[in-house]
Protein backbone atom coordinates (compact mmCIF):
# COMPACT_ATOMS: atom_id res chain seq x y z
CA UNK A 1 0.00 0.00 0.00
CA UNK A 2 1.08 3.56 -0.76
CA UNK A 3 2.51 5.61 2.32
CA UNK A 4 1.23 9.31 3.18
CA UNK A 5 1.96 11.33 5.54
CA UNK A 6 0.82 14.78 6.70
CA UNK A 7 2.60 17.49 8.86
CA UNK A 8 0.20 19.35 11.12
CA UNK A 9 2.19 22.51 12.68
CA UNK A 10 0.46 25.04 14.82
CA UNK A 11 0.97 28.85 13.22
CA UNK A 12 2.84 31.60 14.74
CA UNK A 13 2.28 28.85 18.18
CA UNK A 14 3.16 30.90 21.20
CA UNK A 15 1.64 33.74 19.58
CA UNK A 16 -1.21 32.14 19.01
CA UNK A 17 -1.72 30.73 22.10
CA UNK A 18 -1.86 34.08 23.46
CA UNK A 19 -4.51 35.07 21.22
CA UNK A 20 -6.84 32.36 22.20
CA UNK A 21 -7.33 34.03 25.39
CA UNK A 22 -7.09 37.85 24.75
CA UNK A 23 -9.22 38.37 21.76
CA UNK A 24 -8.15 42.08 21.11
CA UNK A 25 -4.78 40.59 19.56
CA UNK A 26 -6.27 39.52 16.47
CA UNK A 27 -5.19 40.99 13.74
CA UNK A 28 -2.68 42.61 15.93
CA UNK A 29 1.60 42.93 16.02
CA UNK A 30 2.68 40.59 18.96
CA UNK A 31 5.92 38.60 19.62
CA UNK A 32 7.21 36.30 22.42
CA UNK A 33 10.20 36.74 24.41
CA UNK A 34 12.65 34.23 25.59
CA UNK A 35 13.62 33.12 29.12
CA UNK A 36 14.54 36.42 31.02
CA UNK A 37 12.79 38.51 28.41
CA UNK A 38 15.97 39.03 26.43
CA UNK A 39 14.82 38.00 22.35
CA UNK A 40 12.36 37.74 20.19
CA UNK A 41 11.08 34.03 19.64
CA UNK A 42 7.77 33.94 18.25
CA UNK A 43 6.40 36.51 15.92
CA UNK A 44 3.24 36.92 14.52
CA UNK A 45 2.72 37.64 10.64
CA UNK A 46 2.16 41.46 11.24
CA UNK A 47 5.69 41.66 13.23
CA UNK A 48 6.84 39.58 10.45
CA UNK A 49 6.10 41.91 8.06
CA UNK A 50 8.39 44.62 9.62
CA UNK A 51 11.24 42.93 8.65
CA UNK A 52 11.49 41.28 12.81
CA UNK A 53 13.53 37.99 12.92
CA UNK A 54 13.42 35.46 15.15
CA UNK A 55 16.15 35.36 17.96
CA UNK A 56 16.52 39.42 17.47
CA UNK A 57 17.21 41.14 20.80
CA UNK A 58 14.16 43.01 22.28
CA UNK A 59 15.66 46.70 22.82
CA UNK A 60 16.45 46.88 18.98
CA UNK A 61 12.80 46.55 18.17
CA UNK A 62 10.68 47.83 21.30
CA UNK A 63 10.18 51.43 20.02
CA UNK A 64 9.18 50.04 16.67
CA UNK A 65 6.76 47.31 18.57
CA UNK A 66 5.15 50.06 20.64
CA UNK A 67 4.34 52.78 17.62
CA UNK A 68 2.55 50.08 15.61
CA UNK A 69 0.23 49.22 18.79
CA UNK A 70 2.16 45.91 19.26
CA UNK A 71 1.64 43.66 22.33
CA UNK A 72 5.08 41.81 23.82
CA UNK A 73 4.59 38.76 26.39
CA UNK A 74 7.06 36.97 28.11
CA UNK A 75 7.11 33.27 27.62
CA UNK A 76 4.11 31.16 29.19
CA UNK A 77 5.74 27.69 28.51
CA UNK A 78 2.91 26.39 31.43
CA UNK A 79 0.07 27.67 28.95
CA UNK A 80 1.65 26.50 26.04
CA UNK A 81 2.23 22.96 26.82
CA UNK A 82 -1.76 22.38 27.85
CA UNK A 83 -2.19 24.31 24.77
CA UNK A 84 -0.18 21.39 23.03
CA UNK A 85 -1.62 18.90 24.75
CA UNK A 86 -4.80 20.21 24.04
CA UNK A 87 -3.84 20.47 19.73
CA UNK A 88 -2.53 16.80 20.17
CA UNK A 89 -5.29 15.35 21.90
CA UNK A 90 -7.56 16.83 18.90
CA UNK A 91 -5.27 15.52 16.24
CA UNK A 92 -5.33 11.75 17.65
CA UNK A 93 -9.01 11.51 16.99
CA UNK A 94 -8.22 11.70 13.06
CA UNK A 95 -5.46 9.07 12.91
CA UNK A 96 -4.73 5.48 14.24
CA UNK A 97 -1.37 6.52 15.66
CA UNK A 98 0.25 10.19 16.08
CA UNK A 99 4.03 11.13 16.56
CA UNK A 100 4.06 14.15 18.38
CA UNK A 101 7.56 15.72 16.49
CA UNK A 102 7.54 18.91 19.05
CA UNK A 103 5.32 21.62 20.96
CA UNK A 104 3.70 22.54 18.07
CA UNK A 105 3.70 19.83 15.49
CA UNK A 106 2.87 16.22 14.61
CA UNK A 107 2.82 13.94 11.68
CA UNK A 108 -0.14 11.83 10.94
CA UNK A 109 0.03 8.51 9.00
CA UNK A 110 -3.14 8.53 6.05
CA UNK A 111 -1.80 5.60 4.38
CA UNK A 112 -4.76 3.96 3.38
CA UNK A 113 -7.57 7.04 3.72
CA UNK A 114 -10.23 7.03 1.19
CA UNK A 115 -11.42 10.41 0.72
CA UNK A 116 -9.57 13.32 -0.65
CA UNK A 117 -6.67 14.14 1.22
CA UNK A 118 -7.03 17.62 0.70
CA UNK A 119 -10.36 17.46 1.96
CA UNK A 120 -9.37 15.39 5.19
CA UNK A 121 -6.95 17.90 5.72
CA UNK A 122 -9.47 20.78 5.37
CA UNK A 123 -11.47 19.21 8.02
CA UNK A 124 -8.61 18.46 10.24
CA UNK A 125 -7.64 22.40 10.11
CA UNK A 126 -10.93 23.10 11.14
CA UNK A 127 -11.84 21.03 14.01
CA UNK A 128 -8.17 22.15 15.27
CA UNK A 129 -9.00 25.56 15.10
CA UNK A 130 -12.57 25.13 16.07
CA UNK A 131 -12.08 23.18 19.02
CA UNK A 132 -8.57 24.63 20.66
CA UNK A 133 -8.66 28.63 18.91
CA UNK A 134 -4.89 27.54 17.08
CA UNK A 135 -5.10 27.96 13.31
CA UNK A 136 -2.66 25.32 11.53
CA UNK A 137 -1.01 24.49 8.02
CA UNK A 138 -0.96 20.94 6.98
CA UNK A 139 1.52 19.24 4.38
CA UNK A 140 0.29 16.04 2.93
CA UNK A 141 3.22 13.71 1.13
CA UNK A 142 4.40 10.22 0.52
CA UNK A 143 7.47 10.51 3.19
CA UNK A 144 7.71 12.83 6.42
CA UNK A 145 10.49 14.49 4.44
CA UNK A 146 8.12 15.33 1.37
CA UNK A 147 5.10 16.13 4.09
CA UNK A 148 7.62 18.73 6.00
CA UNK A 149 8.80 20.05 2.43
CA UNK A 150 4.62 20.50 1.90
CA UNK A 151 4.11 22.29 5.02
CA UNK A 152 5.88 25.09 4.30
CA UNK A 153 3.95 25.55 1.18
CA UNK A 154 1.03 25.58 2.72
CA UNK A 155 1.85 28.11 5.49
CA UNK A 156 3.72 30.77 2.99
CA UNK A 157 0.92 30.16 -0.35
CA UNK A 158 -2.12 31.40 0.70
CA UNK A 159 -3.78 29.75 -2.46
CA UNK A 160 -3.50 26.73 -0.10
CA UNK A 161 -5.77 27.76 2.65
CA UNK A 162 -3.49 25.99 4.87
CA UNK A 163 -3.60 22.40 3.18
CA UNK A 164 -1.11 21.44 0.35
CA UNK A 165 -0.53 17.80 -1.03
CA UNK A 166 3.08 17.61 -2.87
CA UNK A 167 1.91 14.35 -4.16
CA UNK A 168 1.08 15.89 -7.71
CA UNK A 169 4.25 17.71 -8.70
CA UNK A 170 6.85 17.24 -6.16
CA UNK A 171 9.27 18.41 -8.84
CA UNK A 172 7.94 21.69 -9.01
CA UNK A 173 8.12 22.52 -5.09
CA UNK A 174 11.68 20.90 -4.41
CA UNK A 175 13.29 22.80 -7.25
CA UNK A 176 12.22 26.38 -5.01
CA UNK A 177 13.67 24.53 -1.62
CA UNK A 178 16.55 25.48 -0.82
CA UNK A 179 18.71 22.77 0.53
CA UNK A 180 19.23 24.80 4.46
CA UNK A 181 15.53 24.13 4.37
CA UNK A 182 15.18 20.35 3.76
CA UNK A 183 13.69 18.13 7.05
CA UNK A 184 17.41 16.56 8.24
CA UNK A 185 19.70 18.71 6.33
CA UNK A 186 22.00 20.66 9.28
CA UNK A 187 23.48 23.75 8.66
CA UNK A 188 27.10 22.09 8.02
CA UNK A 189 26.07 19.80 5.39
CA UNK A 190 23.57 22.50 3.47
CA UNK A 191 26.51 24.83 3.60
CA UNK A 192 28.91 21.89 2.53
CA UNK A 193 26.18 21.02 -0.46
CA UNK A 194 25.87 24.49 -1.68
CA UNK A 195 29.64 24.57 -2.21
CA UNK A 196 29.29 21.16 -4.44
CA UNK A 197 26.58 23.18 -6.44
CA UNK A 198 23.45 21.37 -4.86
CA UNK A 199 21.03 24.76 -3.61
CA UNK A 200 17.64 22.72 -4.08
CA UNK A 201 15.50 19.95 -2.77
CA UNK A 202 15.89 18.70 -6.62
CA UNK A 203 19.63 18.71 -6.98
CA UNK A 204 19.63 16.65 -4.13
CA UNK A 205 17.30 14.30 -4.78
CA UNK A 206 19.00 13.52 -8.30
CA UNK A 207 22.85 13.31 -6.99
CA UNK A 208 23.99 9.47 -7.03
CA UNK A 209 23.61 7.20 -3.62
CA UNK A 210 27.47 6.66 -3.46
CA UNK A 211 28.28 10.32 -3.02
CA UNK A 212 25.47 11.20 -0.99
CA UNK A 213 26.42 8.31 1.15
CA UNK A 214 30.06 9.09 1.21
CA UNK A 215 29.67 12.82 2.39
CA UNK A 216 26.06 12.94 3.89
CA UNK A 217 26.59 9.56 5.84
CA UNK A 218 23.82 7.04 6.09
CA UNK A 219 21.36 9.88 7.03
CA UNK A 220 21.26 12.25 4.14
CA UNK A 221 21.10 9.38 1.85
CA UNK A 222 17.81 8.73 3.75
CA UNK A 223 17.04 12.14 2.71
CA UNK A 224 17.49 12.10 -0.62
CA UNK A 225 15.32 8.66 -0.89
CA UNK A 226 12.27 10.27 0.73
CA UNK A 227 12.70 13.43 -1.71
CA UNK A 228 12.29 10.84 -4.24
CA UNK A 229 9.18 9.70 -2.67
CA UNK A 230 10.52 6.71 -0.64
CA UNK A 231 9.84 6.19 2.77
CA UNK A 232 12.76 5.58 4.96
CA UNK A 233 11.89 7.10 8.04
CA UNK A 234 8.69 5.45 9.74
CA UNK A 235 6.38 7.36 12.58
CA UNK A 236 8.10 6.88 15.97
CA UNK A 237 4.98 6.38 18.23
CA UNK A 238 5.94 6.49 21.54
CA UNK A 239 8.82 8.66 22.41
CA UNK A 240 11.95 6.87 24.58
CA UNK A 241 12.26 7.90 27.72
CA UNK A 242 15.56 10.24 28.03
CA UNK A 243 18.80 8.90 28.18
CA UNK A 244 19.77 12.36 29.90
CA UNK A 245 18.07 15.21 31.53
CA UNK A 246 19.19 18.26 31.89
CA UNK A 247 17.92 21.66 34.06
CA UNK A 248 19.52 25.53 33.39
CA UNK A 249 18.39 28.47 33.33
CA UNK A 250 19.98 31.61 32.78
CA UNK A 251 19.85 34.17 35.63
CA UNK A 252 17.64 37.25 35.62
CA UNK A 253 20.73 39.24 36.52
CA UNK A 254 24.44 38.01 37.43
CA UNK A 255 25.01 36.56 40.27
CA UNK A 256 27.95 36.01 42.62
CA UNK A 257 26.95 35.08 45.82
CA UNK A 258 27.59 31.37 46.72
CA UNK A 259 24.06 31.08 48.51
CA UNK A 260 21.97 32.04 45.38
CA UNK A 261 24.29 30.05 43.28
CA UNK A 262 22.74 26.96 45.83
CA UNK A 263 19.79 28.38 45.70
CA UNK A 264 19.42 27.63 41.92
CA UNK A 265 21.39 24.54 42.01
CA UNK A 266 19.13 23.12 44.86
CA UNK A 267 16.36 23.96 42.68
CA UNK A 268 17.50 22.82 39.52
CA UNK A 269 18.74 18.96 41.29
CA UNK A 270 14.69 19.40 42.66
CA UNK A 271 13.43 19.98 38.62
CA UNK A 272 15.38 17.53 37.36
CA UNK A 273 14.87 14.84 39.85
CA UNK A 274 11.52 14.93 39.07
CA UNK A 275 11.43 14.95 35.85
CA UNK A 276 13.39 11.49 36.34
CA UNK A 277 10.77 10.34 38.56
CA UNK A 278 8.08 11.08 36.06
CA UNK A 279 10.25 8.86 33.52
CA UNK A 280 10.08 6.35 36.20
CA UNK A 281 14.45 6.78 35.53
CA UNK A 282 17.29 6.88 38.22
CA UNK A 283 20.49 8.59 37.58
CA UNK A 284 23.56 7.28 38.20
CA UNK A 285 25.91 10.18 37.41
CA UNK A 286 24.87 14.02 38.39
CA UNK A 287 26.96 16.63 36.29
CA UNK A 288 26.75 20.52 37.69
CA UNK A 289 27.99 23.69 35.61
CA UNK A 290 28.25 26.76 36.14
CA UNK A 291 28.92 29.69 33.43
CA UNK A 292 30.79 32.90 33.72
CA UNK A 293 29.52 36.42 32.51
CA UNK A 294 30.11 36.19 28.88
CA UNK A 295 29.87 39.77 28.71
CA UNK A 296 32.86 40.47 30.83
CA UNK A 297 35.23 38.31 29.48
CA UNK A 298 33.41 38.12 25.47
CA UNK A 299 33.22 34.23 25.37
CA UNK A 300 31.91 31.90 27.69
CA UNK A 301 34.14 30.07 30.51
CA UNK A 302 32.19 27.40 31.84
CA UNK A 303 33.15 25.46 35.26
CA UNK A 304 31.69 21.93 36.03
CA UNK A 305 32.37 18.49 37.34
CA UNK A 306 30.24 15.62 37.86
CA UNK A 307 29.99 12.45 40.59
CA UNK A 308 29.09 8.74 39.70
CA UNK A 309 26.73 7.96 42.25
CA UNK A 310 27.55 4.50 44.00
CA UNK A 311 23.46 3.83 43.58
CA UNK A 312 21.25 5.20 41.12
CA UNK A 313 18.60 7.52 42.33
CA UNK A 314 16.23 9.90 41.65
CA UNK A 315 15.38 10.95 45.45
CA UNK A 316 16.31 14.69 45.52
CA UNK A 317 17.50 14.91 49.26
CA UNK A 318 20.12 12.71 48.33
CA UNK A 319 20.90 14.22 44.08
CA UNK A 320 20.54 17.70 46.29
CA UNK A 321 23.31 16.79 48.62
CA UNK A 322 25.76 15.64 45.44
CA UNK A 323 24.87 18.93 43.20
CA UNK A 324 25.83 21.01 46.63
CA UNK A 325 29.10 19.26 47.22
CA UNK A 326 30.14 19.80 43.20
CA UNK A 327 29.01 23.17 43.26
CA UNK A 328 31.42 23.71 46.52
CA UNK A 329 34.10 22.20 44.56
CA UNK A 330 33.35 24.18 41.47
CA UNK A 331 32.52 27.52 42.77
CA UNK A 332 34.85 30.41 42.67
CA UNK A 333 34.78 33.47 44.95
CA UNK A 334 35.00 36.72 42.69
CA UNK A 335 33.69 35.79 39.48
CA UNK A 336 29.91 36.37 38.25
CA UNK A 337 27.84 33.76 36.70
CA UNK A 338 25.07 34.62 34.47
CA UNK A 339 23.97 30.88 34.22
CA UNK A 340 23.74 27.61 36.33
CA UNK A 341 22.94 24.10 35.20
CA UNK A 342 22.24 20.07 36.67
CA UNK A 343 22.17 17.34 34.02
CA UNK A 344 21.15 13.92 35.16
CA UNK A 345 23.33 11.10 33.04
CA UNK A 346 23.00 7.16 33.35
CA UNK A 347 19.64 6.86 33.87
CA UNK A 348 17.94 3.60 33.80
CA UNK A 349 14.72 2.40 34.91
CA UNK A 350 13.55 2.33 38.47
CA UNK A 351 13.17 -1.23 38.52
CA UNK A 352 16.78 -2.50 37.45
CA UNK A 353 19.06 -0.13 39.59
CA UNK A 354 22.10 -2.54 40.63
CA UNK A 355 22.52 -2.53 44.00
CA UNK A 356 25.61 -2.10 46.05
CA UNK A 357 27.60 -4.20 48.12
CA UNK A 358 29.06 -1.74 50.36
CA UNK A 359 26.53 0.98 50.05
CA UNK A 360 23.33 0.51 50.78
CA UNK A 361 21.81 3.38 49.23
CA UNK A 362 19.32 6.11 50.43
CA UNK A 363 16.54 5.74 48.60
CA UNK A 364 13.99 2.70 50.54
CA UNK A 365 10.21 2.72 50.58
CA UNK A 366 9.78 5.09 52.97
CA UNK A 367 11.68 7.71 50.60
CA UNK A 368 9.78 6.42 47.91
CA UNK A 369 6.50 7.25 49.32
CA UNK A 370 7.79 10.86 50.53
CA UNK A 371 8.57 11.49 47.00
CA UNK A 372 5.48 10.47 45.66
CA UNK A 373 3.40 12.08 47.76
CA UNK A 374 5.42 15.32 47.17
CA UNK A 375 5.41 14.78 42.97
CA UNK A 376 1.24 14.07 43.60
CA UNK A 377 0.89 17.69 45.35
CA UNK A 378 2.89 19.99 43.40
CA UNK A 379 1.00 17.99 39.70
CA UNK A 380 -2.29 18.56 41.51
CA UNK A 381 -1.53 21.94 43.45
CA UNK A 382 1.06 23.63 40.87
CA UNK A 383 5.02 23.20 41.17
CA UNK A 384 6.75 24.71 43.84
CA UNK A 385 3.41 24.12 46.28
CA UNK A 386 5.39 21.92 48.41
CA UNK A 387 9.62 23.08 47.82
CA UNK A 388 12.51 22.93 49.66
CA UNK A 389 13.66 25.40 51.80
CA UNK A 390 17.28 25.10 50.23
CA UNK A 391 15.67 26.68 46.86
CA UNK A 392 15.01 30.02 48.30
CA UNK A 393 12.02 31.81 48.87
CA UNK A 394 12.42 35.30 47.19
CA UNK A 395 14.58 33.66 44.30
CA UNK A 396 16.52 37.42 43.10
CA UNK A 397 18.24 35.46 40.89
CA UNK A 398 15.10 33.96 39.55
CA UNK A 399 14.24 34.32 35.51
CA UNK A 400 12.49 37.97 34.53
CA UNK A 401 9.71 37.49 32.64
CA UNK A 402 8.09 40.97 33.29
CA UNK A 403 5.29 40.36 30.75
CA UNK A 404 4.14 37.17 31.52
CA UNK A 405 0.25 36.04 30.52
CA UNK A 406 -2.14 34.27 32.92
CA UNK A 407 -2.15 30.56 33.63
CA UNK A 408 -5.59 30.20 31.39
CA UNK A 409 -6.18 26.73 31.73
CA UNK A 410 -3.92 25.27 34.40
CA UNK A 411 -4.46 27.60 37.71
CA UNK A 412 -8.39 28.06 38.97
CA UNK A 413 -7.44 31.72 39.65
CA UNK A 414 -6.18 32.82 36.55
CA UNK A 415 -9.04 31.56 34.04
CA UNK A 416 -10.37 33.86 31.77
CA UNK A 417 -13.29 36.25 33.05
CA UNK A 418 -16.47 36.48 31.03
CA UNK A 419 -18.17 39.71 31.80
CA UNK A 420 -21.84 39.43 31.86
CA UNK A 421 -22.95 43.34 31.86
CA UNK B 1 -4.79 8.35 35.83
CA UNK B 2 -7.79 8.65 33.44
CA UNK B 3 -7.57 7.28 29.80
CA UNK B 4 -9.71 9.90 27.80
CA UNK B 5 -11.57 8.53 24.62
CA UNK B 6 -10.41 9.10 21.44
CA UNK B 7 -12.57 11.74 20.45
CA UNK B 8 -15.21 10.80 17.48
CA UNK B 9 -14.41 7.09 17.80
CA UNK B 10 -16.70 5.60 19.94
CA UNK B 11 -18.70 2.56 19.44
CA UNK B 12 -22.35 2.54 20.14
CA UNK B 13 -23.16 0.37 23.73
CA UNK B 14 -19.27 -1.25 24.18
CA UNK B 15 -16.18 0.75 24.32
CA UNK B 16 -13.80 -0.66 21.81
CA UNK B 17 -10.13 0.14 23.51
CA UNK B 18 -8.45 1.28 19.58
CA UNK B 19 -5.27 2.85 21.64
CA UNK B 20 -4.62 5.52 24.56
CA UNK B 21 -4.33 8.85 23.23
CA UNK B 22 -2.78 10.40 26.24
CA UNK B 23 -3.95 11.16 29.76
CA UNK B 24 -5.51 14.20 31.90
CA UNK B 25 -3.04 13.58 35.12
CA UNK B 26 -4.84 16.06 36.88
CA UNK B 27 -7.61 13.79 38.07
CA UNK B 28 -8.20 10.14 39.40
CA UNK B 29 -10.67 7.49 38.12
CA UNK B 30 -10.27 5.51 40.94
CA UNK B 31 -11.34 1.59 40.78
CA UNK B 32 -11.62 -0.49 43.78
CA UNK B 33 -10.27 -3.73 42.93
CA UNK B 34 -10.37 -5.76 46.28
CA UNK B 35 -11.89 -4.44 48.74
CA UNK B 36 -12.00 -7.72 50.79
CA UNK B 37 -8.72 -9.21 51.80
CA UNK B 38 -7.48 -11.96 49.85
CA UNK B 39 -6.75 -14.53 51.79
CA UNK B 40 -8.43 -13.68 55.53
CA UNK B 41 -12.29 -14.68 56.04
CA UNK B 42 -15.18 -14.79 54.29
CA UNK B 43 -14.77 -12.52 51.26
CA UNK B 44 -17.66 -9.21 51.73
CA UNK B 45 -21.35 -9.89 50.42
CA UNK B 46 -21.35 -6.70 48.75
CA UNK B 47 -18.30 -7.30 46.46
CA UNK B 48 -20.36 -8.32 43.49
CA UNK B 49 -22.14 -4.66 43.65
CA UNK B 50 -18.64 -2.85 43.34
CA UNK B 51 -19.01 -0.12 40.77
CA UNK B 52 -16.45 2.17 39.84
CA UNK B 53 -16.56 5.69 42.12
CA UNK B 54 -18.26 8.74 40.24
CA UNK B 55 -15.89 10.94 38.06
CA UNK B 56 -17.28 14.83 37.68
CA UNK B 57 -15.16 14.71 34.83
CA UNK B 58 -16.74 12.28 33.05
CA UNK B 59 -20.38 13.58 33.39
CA UNK B 60 -19.50 17.05 32.85
CA UNK B 61 -16.68 17.27 30.19
CA UNK B 62 -17.69 15.68 27.13
CA UNK B 63 -14.47 16.96 24.26
CA UNK B 64 -11.70 17.42 27.31
CA UNK B 65 -9.36 18.94 24.42
CA UNK B 66 -12.17 21.63 23.61
CA UNK B 67 -13.25 22.11 27.01
CA UNK B 68 -12.27 25.20 29.54
CA UNK B 69 -13.40 26.77 32.36
CA UNK B 70 -14.16 30.66 32.75
CA UNK B 71 -15.34 32.77 35.70
CA UNK B 72 -18.02 35.14 35.50
CA UNK B 73 -18.24 38.51 36.38
CA UNK B 74 -21.41 40.78 36.80
CA UNK B 75 -25.08 40.17 36.69
CA UNK B 76 -26.92 40.22 33.43
CA UNK B 77 -27.14 36.42 33.46
CA UNK B 78 -29.19 36.38 36.56
CA UNK B 79 -32.09 34.73 35.53
CA UNK B 80 -30.49 32.20 33.55
CA UNK B 81 -28.84 31.00 36.60
CA UNK B 82 -25.48 32.70 36.63
CA UNK B 83 -24.56 34.58 39.19
CA UNK B 84 -20.84 36.57 39.87
CA UNK B 85 -18.03 34.52 40.41
CA UNK B 86 -19.84 31.37 39.36
CA UNK B 87 -17.50 29.24 36.85
CA UNK B 88 -18.38 28.66 33.59
CA UNK B 89 -17.50 24.62 31.65
CA UNK B 90 -17.37 26.09 28.05
CA UNK B 91 -17.29 23.40 25.03
CA UNK B 92 -15.61 24.68 22.09
CA UNK B 93 -16.75 21.64 19.66
CA UNK B 94 -20.68 22.22 19.87
CA UNK B 95 -22.07 24.62 17.35
CA UNK B 96 -24.24 26.97 18.61
CA UNK B 97 -28.15 26.20 18.39
CA UNK B 98 -30.48 28.20 18.97
CA UNK B 99 -31.21 29.17 22.74
CA UNK B 100 -27.86 27.96 23.73
CA UNK B 101 -26.16 30.12 26.51
CA UNK B 102 -22.38 30.90 24.62
CA UNK B 103 -19.41 32.83 25.67
CA UNK B 104 -18.80 35.75 22.42
CA UNK B 105 -16.42 38.19 21.69
CA UNK B 106 -17.59 41.72 22.25
CA UNK B 107 -15.07 44.42 21.80
CA UNK B 108 -12.41 42.71 22.66
CA UNK B 109 -13.80 40.87 25.47
CA UNK B 110 -15.47 37.96 26.94
CA UNK B 111 -18.78 38.20 27.14
CA UNK B 112 -21.95 35.67 28.47
CA UNK B 113 -25.26 36.10 26.58
CA UNK B 114 -28.07 33.38 25.43
CA UNK B 115 -28.06 32.81 21.53
CA UNK B 116 -31.12 33.32 19.65
CA UNK B 117 -31.48 32.48 16.26
CA UNK B 118 -34.83 33.89 14.28
CA UNK B 119 -34.50 33.48 10.77
CA UNK B 120 -31.53 35.22 9.14
CA UNK B 121 -31.04 36.96 12.15
CA UNK B 122 -29.10 36.49 15.41
CA UNK B 123 -29.45 37.95 18.83
CA UNK B 124 -27.40 37.93 22.29
CA UNK B 125 -29.81 38.34 24.82
CA UNK B 126 -29.04 38.99 28.38
CA UNK B 127 -30.90 37.38 31.37
CA UNK B 128 -31.79 40.43 32.91
CA UNK B 129 -34.46 42.75 32.10
CA UNK B 130 -32.08 45.79 33.14
CA UNK B 131 -29.85 45.05 30.15
CA UNK B 132 -30.77 45.45 26.23
CA UNK B 133 -30.54 42.30 23.39
CA UNK B 134 -27.67 42.65 21.20
CA UNK B 135 -28.66 42.02 17.36
CA UNK B 136 -26.28 40.96 15.15
CA UNK B 137 -26.67 42.35 11.59
CA UNK B 138 -25.17 41.39 8.47
CA UNK B 139 -21.98 43.42 8.64
CA UNK B 140 -21.05 42.82 12.45
CA UNK B 141 -18.13 40.47 12.92
CA UNK B 142 -18.93 38.75 16.33
CA UNK B 143 -17.35 35.58 17.25
CA UNK B 144 -19.13 32.84 19.17
CA UNK B 145 -15.82 31.72 21.44
CA UNK B 146 -17.47 28.32 22.71
CA UNK B 147 -20.72 26.91 24.03
CA UNK B 148 -21.55 27.51 27.53
CA UNK B 149 -22.63 23.32 29.12
CA UNK B 150 -22.99 23.65 32.62
CA UNK B 151 -23.01 25.94 35.62
CA UNK B 152 -20.61 25.61 38.85
CA UNK B 153 -22.10 27.58 41.25
CA UNK B 154 -22.01 27.50 45.21
CA UNK B 155 -24.92 27.66 47.18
Amino acid sequence: MEKRFALVDCNNFYVSCERVFTPGLEGKPVVVLSNNDGCIIARSNEIKQLGIKIGDPLFRWKATIKKCGGHIYSSNYTLYADMSRRVMETLASFAPDIEIYSIDEAFLPLSGLREDSCKYGRRIRHTVKKWTGIPVSIGIGPTKTLAKAAARVAKKDSACAGVFDISHHPEDILAGLDVSEIWGIGYRHARFLKRHGIRTGLDLKEIEDSWIKKHLTITGLRTAWELRGISCIPLEEVSAPKKSIMCSRSFGREVNSFDELRQAVTSYTARAAEKARRQRSAASCIHVFLIENPFVHSHFTSHAACVQLPVPSAHTPELTGYALAILERIFKPGLSFRKAGVMLTGLVPRGQVQMNLFYPGREGLRELSLMKTIDTINTRWGRDTITYAGCGIERPWGMRRARLSARFTTCWNDIPVVKAS
Amino acid sequence: MKVVEPIGMKHRGKVRVTGIWGFNGKTKLKIPLFTAGISAGFPSPADDFVDKTLDLNEFLIKHPAATFFVRVEGTSMIEAGIHPGDILIVDRALEPHDNNIVIAVLNSEFTVKRFRRRGDTCYLLAENPAFKPLEISGDMQIELWGVVTHVIHKV
